[in-house]
């Protein structure tokens, strides 16, 4: 009898068209998975019986003999930044604990219409803000991966969506809900062994997800697979009224269009990728990942991104800019936490219930947004990181005359341990520097996992691609799998 | 540019928390270790350069003016802290 906890999305739901078996069955056994894996904190919000339910229609379906829905009866994880109606959303946050949307989430409500279920809401760093899961108000996210050798240090998941790499990693869910503001699909994907995609700005809706820097935030799929990211994300893309930048735009077959022949195909390899004291590991892995590509048939062309070591400050300016304005909404008054001293006013209790609701990095990114928006240096900071962001989304448009995909590593190390980087603010955010470039210019991107680091953790490559060409992305992604061949597995010790 | 102490102080005001002298202290390095590292955009020559507005060429659309979503005052009211006769409350502001 097969574990059906060890397939994937396209297996499962292949399975249980063919009846080889129902999707009650799917649902009870990841349900039992998440139940026992307590100690890895994936799950803030376990949902069991919205799995049950959507197994039951999906059961109900194949008796009757009616056509399946997409993922009929594919139970997944969803990332808690997204709204559920009547189920607790956090963004693993104190300020939104014991929030209820009256409202689903436009990317959500996608998945459950093609006829998901949820196994619960995944943790995450707080307000999706962090690259190591250490954020949440609701504790550390822990990696099912160890370092070979008897090392037994708690590793992080990668963050923001750490909760979600998590899961798919130690077999809790097929498949998760991502977002992605500088790297929280692809870094996290990278740390864990998986594939994730940020497709094109404007691809999934941001309605309904809560806001971080919107002009970079994005969704996306977490899963095993490539095939699995691309039939996640023509399940969660599309056009939304809600979202002023949603783009109205078809969204196209992707798992239909899946072809790994790289033939014809320039792939760029951007010099200024190569940063100083990166490990010898993940240079040999962007090697092995060239000769992948050369040998399913593309040609390598050296390209050149002048501005890339600007990305990071630049992204470090607008993000927090963006999270400052975003997060003004957090009053205490019309949804979340309410902190009113004896004796307060309206302005104290506003200056006392975001102390008390945020957590320290939140805080922290706010009152860098604050400052760089202030008047007086507004011009400085703001307007020309925005200008350096021009020059940024330039670069890559240069590389498209020479080349039709970027290949680099995701992430200038594998996973490290807990509390490793946590004091120090500027060594976490320098864990992005391959990621947030493709974000500032709202590109395509994905992390394949390519092999394993000597102490046996995965590392990931990425792919970046032209604006819309999530097509692609995802068949260079499927061509790196192919001859990557990764099968490695955290053994199961929680 | 670096800030102190009070300069943290007036930003944390202007962003509505309220920090201790504690935090203060201790966010006045953090912040200056960030803005002394953000501060190397400085050297790129912008002058010919326009701001960034949107990453994806789209345009922003209209619709109609009419009335999409209403009558949920309940539904809008469910989350808050505190509530009374369908109205949000908030400490007095008016003596």
């Amino acid at each position: 009898m097969t574990d059906v906890t060890d397939l994937g999305v396209a297996a499962i739901r292949d399975g249980i068209r063919t009846k080889a078996f129902s999707a009650r069955e799917v649902a009870d056994a990841f349900i039992v998975k998440v139940s026992k894996a307590k100690a890895l904190n994936a799950f803030i919000v376990e949902t069991p019986d919205h799995a049950i339910a959507a197994a039951k229609a999906a059961d109900d379906a194949v008796a009757a003999g009616e056509t399946l829905k997409p993922l009929a009866g594919v139970p997944i994880g969803m990332k808690d930044l997204f709204c559920t109606k009547g189920v607790q959303t956090t963004a693993a946050s104190h300020m939104l604990e014991g929030f209820i949307p009256q409202y689903e989430s436009t990317v959500s409500r996608h998945l459950w219409e093609a006829g998901a279920g949820m196994l619960g809401k995944l943790n995450l760093d707080q307000f999706a803000m962090g690259s190591s899961n250490e954020t949440s108000y609701f504790g550390n996210v822990i990696s099912p991966w160890r370092r070979g050798g008897g090392d037994n240090a708690a590793l992080a998941p990668g963050g923001s969506s750490g909760g979600s790499s998590t899961a798919i990693a130690a077999r809790l869910c097929p498949a998760a809900t991502g977002t992605d503001t500088g790297g929280s699909i692809r870094q996290p994907a990278a740390f864990t062994g998986i594939s994730g995609i940020k497709p094109t700005y404007g691809r999934c809706s941001r309605w309904g997800v809560v806001a971080f820097a919107s002009s970079l935030d994005q969704a996306g799929p977490m899963a095993h697979d490539v095939k699995d990211c691309a039939i996640m994300l023509e399940a969660m893309a599309g056009f939304d009224p809600k979202d002023a930048t949603s783009l109205d735009l078809p969204v196209p077959k992707w798992e239909a269009g899946l072809n790994s022949d790289m033939r014809g195909k320039k792939i760029g390899i951007p010099k200024e990728y190569r940063v100083d004291n990166m490990p010898a590991e993940i240079d040999a892995l962007w090697q092995q990942g060239i000769d992948w590509m050369k040998d399913a048939g593309a040609e390598i062309v050296e390209v050149s991104l002048p501005h890339t070591k600007y990305a990071l400050p630049a992204y470090y300016i607008i993000a927090p800019a963006e999270c400052s304005s975003n997060l003004a909404r957090y009053d205490g008054v019309r949804y979340g936490l309410r902190d009113l001293p004896e004796g307060a006013n309206l302005q104290e209790m506003y200056a006392a219930t975001r102390a008390a609701g945020f957590g320290d990095e939140v805080k922290r990114r706010i009152m860098i947004g604050t400052y760089v928006l202030s008047a007086g240096f507004y011009d400085a900071y703001y307007t020309q990181a925005q200008k350096v962001r021009t020059l940024i989304a330039r670069d890559f448009e240069s590389a498209w005359m020479a080349c039709d995909y970027l290949l680099t590593p995701t992430a200038p190390s594998a996973a490290f341990a807990l509390g490793e980087k946590s004091a120090d603010p500027l060594a976490m955010y320098l864990n992005d520097v391959f990621t947030v470039p493709s974000s500032l210019a709202g590109l395509p991107a994905m992390s394949v996992p390519g092999g394993l680091d000597k102490n046996g953790l995965p590392l990931g490559l990425q792919i970046i691609g032209k604006p819309l060409d999530e097509q692609g992305v995802l068949n260079a992604g499927l061509a790196i799998e192919q001859r990557a061949g990764f099968t490695a597995r955290p053994e199961a010790w929680w | 540019m670096s800030v102190d102490q009070n300069i943290v102080r007036k930003v944390a005001s202007l962003a509505r928390i309220a920090i201790t002298d504690e935090e203060a202290e201790r966010l006045t390095p953090e912040l200056n270790n960030i803005l002394g590292w953000v501060e190397q955009l400085g050297e790129v020559d912008t002058s010919s350069v326009e701001p960034m507005t949107a990453v994806i060429p789209n345009t922003l659309r209209l619709r109609d003016d009419v009335v999409t979503e209403g009558d949920q005052r309940d539904a809008v009211l469910a989350n808050a802290p505190q509530g009374e006769h369908g109205f949000f409350t908030v400490p007095k502001v008016v003596e």
